[in-house]
């Protein structure tokens, strides 16, 4: 994995986008901070933050675009497959080359809040706990790019689709309040949900048997549940937009709270869609 | 040492490699021939745990290469078809990577890093960008990147592709210099370069194996009979009158051309083919009717290629049309 890591890092600091992804994060941080702060004459670094967390929708998909489409599309996945290097440490080895790359500037910005004490009296741990959070937030990002990397062989496909998923889950919670409460619109939306879940895990396994049996007991339990408990689905599908949105928990880090179920769910989406990478890449070698 | 064992790989309704098992326990350098679309590339990417198999299993020096993935892909080292290479990454660099991938200290790395560019002549180029480099220089750092680590097995996927003559020599020459210590099993079409270059051979049409031997034993299995081909100022009644008298003789083949002149070949079964030839002379020149050229001709690895490919059940006319095509004519004497 040390390998991956170095290999990656290397390749990282000899191609634009990294650098590219890290002038995005550090331009806008500069800029939020010189308003909201400086010029604004305020000691609440956290909503700086909270207002440069948009820039993922556009650094993100830069970033990860390339880890594994193109490793498909110059046919170095070959090599990888025949290393003695398990899929798994490959995985791993370039998310943490990405997750270096993002924390070099975050290092950064994380000096900004230590230099506004020079001004007056900061909240230092709200800060901390809001550049914590910060962290987090992007590291489940990233990790969702590269599973949407490890699908095409396309880097444009890869940074396209990326984009959009950035962007839905942005305006997931604001959507939300758009979702009717009836218990009939959220049961028809996670009838739809359950679907897409195992269409993906067909895309991912190429098994219609298992796919078609974790849909169907997906619909049978919801539809049980629905005859069992009508009032369980008002307003349903509307909080599970919210609680599911990223960008949504990153509020209460903003808020002063050092929220650890937040914590919590980022590491699991992180966990999540690296695992669902490491599939994808496997399901390559298990084509049939 | 490496054993497949009854490997097929199927996508979807398409069987792509059906039933092949083979062991190679020696060392030495070994051919998998077959025509385009044959099934090469996918047994080589299943040798080399790549793809998977629908069936079968593969064991290097008794590990699989599935369930001992780490200790197998150790003893294994791969070239596929297309060197996967990163362009933004220096031969150096490309060789550092699998070098660390396969657990070398930093001193046995620099050695055979080292040894590598050297055998494979990439010094000079070893601090260029992967991606300026010349198919040549790319197929050689390929090359290079599956002798690193000492591999027992070597596989190359057709290494001398879009190389230039001299290229091809050289790549030649350093499998052979492989082989003297190790497995080096490479595929082609080319089957001047198989016979050539490989102690045994494996030839795969439709997926499936055909034989695995040495390229002498494959010709007298197939080939029993020496090839006559001449060319008469006769009429083709008259070639099929006096060739009726030739005992043994099979594969007839009379092409009419021209104003009574038919060019002819067949295959003798006779030991004597002197006896064959003068018998012939005579019988022509008994009706007034000269033989204008003759020739006898050891069937050649392409002649037992296309017969055993002609038995496949599968279409294999593009690859037959093509070794036609290569086939410039064996051994002549």
């Amino acid at each position: 994995m040390k390998s991956v890591v170095k290999y990656e890092l290397l390749s990282y600091f000899t191609n634009i986008p990294a650098y590219v992804f890290g002038a995005f994060l550090l331009l806008f941080a500069g800029i939020y901070t010189s308003v909201n702060n400086l010029m604004a004459g305020s000691m609440n670094f956290e909503l700086v933050l909270q207002g440069i967390s948009f820039i993922f929708l556009i650094a993100v998909p830069i970033l990860t675009m390339r880890v594994l489409a193109e490793e498909r599309s110059q046919r170095t996945d070959t090599l990888l497959y025949s290393l003695p290097t398990s899929m798994t440490k490959v995985i791993l080895g370039k998310y943490i080359a990405m997750l270096v790359m993002f924390l070099i500037p975050l290092m950064i910005i994380g000096l900004y809040p230590l230099m506004l004490t020079a001004f007056g009296h900061g909240y230092l741990l709200v800060s901390l706990g809001a550049l914590t959070g910060f962290f987090f937030l992007g590291a489940s990002l990233i990790a969702i790019g590269m599973f949407i990397s490890s699908l095409t062989s396309s880097q444009a496909v890869a940074a396209g689709t990326c984009f959009v998923v950035m962007l839905v889950n942005y305006y997931m919670a604001s959507l939300s309040s758009f979702v009717s409460s009836q218990p009939y619109a959220s049961l028809i939306a996670l009838v739809i949900l359950a679907a897409a879940v195992a269409a993906l895990l067909y895309l991912l396994t190429k098994n219609l048997l298992v796919s078609g049996i974790i849909c169907g007991m997906m619909e049978l339990a919801l539809l049980v549940l629905f005859f069992v408990k009508k009032s369980l689905f008002e307003g349903l599908f509307g909080k599970l937009l919210e609680s599911l949105s990223l960008f949504k928990r990153y509020d209460a880090f903003v808020d002063g709270m050092f929220d650890l179920t937040g914590i919590l769910y980022y590491v699991s989406v992180i966990v999540f869609f690296l695992a669902l990478s490491v599939l994808s890449m496997e399901k390559q070698r298990w084509a049939e | 040492m490496i054993e497949a064992l009854n490997i097929t790989k199927r996508y979807g309704n398409h069987t792509a490699v059906s039933d092949v098992s083979f062991t190679i326990s020696d060392t030495g350098v070994f051919g998998l021939l077959g025509p385009n679309g044959a099934g090469k590339s996918t047994i080589m990417n299943i040798m080399t745990g790549c793809l998977s198999a629908t069936e079968g299993s593969v064991r290097i020096n008794g590990h699989d290469i599935v369930s001992e993935a780490a200790e197998a892909k150790k003893l294994i080292g791969y070239l596929p078809e297309i060197p996967p290479l990163y362009p933004d990454r220096t031969p150096e660099e490309a060789l550092g990577f699998v070098a660390m991938n396969k657990g070398l200290s930093r001193q046995d790395a620099k050695e055979q890093i080292e040894h590598a560019m050297e055998a494979t002549r990439i010094t000079e180029v070893a601090r260029r960008l992967c991606g300026n480099l010349s198919k040549g220089y790319k197929q050689r750092v390929g090359l290079a990147q599956a002798m690193i680590g000492n591999p027992s097995i070597i596989v190359l996927d057709e290494p001398t592709v879009g190389l230039d003559p001299r290229e091809i020599i050289e790549i030649r020459g350093l499998m052979r210099d492989l082989g003297k210590e190790r497995i080096v099993i490479f595929s082609s079409h080319i089957l001047s370069e198989v016979e050539a270059t490989c102690k045994r051979i494996l030839v795969i049409s439709g997926g499936k194996l055909l034989e695995f031997d040495t390229p002498e034993n494959l010709a007298k299995k197939y080939a029993d009979a020496t090839l006559i081909s001449f060319t008469a100022l006769a009429s083709e009644t008259e070639v099929r009158g006096i060739l009726s008298q030739i005992e043994h003789a099979s594969k007839l083949k009379i092409r009419p051309f021209g104003s009574g002149k038919c060019q002819v070949s067949f295959n003798s079964g006779a030991v004597d083919q002197e006896e064959v030839c003068s018998r012939l002379f005579f019988a022509f020149s008994d009706i007034r009717k000269p033989i204008v050229e003759m020739t006898v001709r050891q069937a050649s690895l392409e002649d037992l290629y296309i017969e055993m490919t002609d038995n496949v059940s599968n279409d294999q006319g593009a690859g037959r049309r093509l070794i036609r095509n290569l086939a410039k004519g064996g051994s002549r004497k």
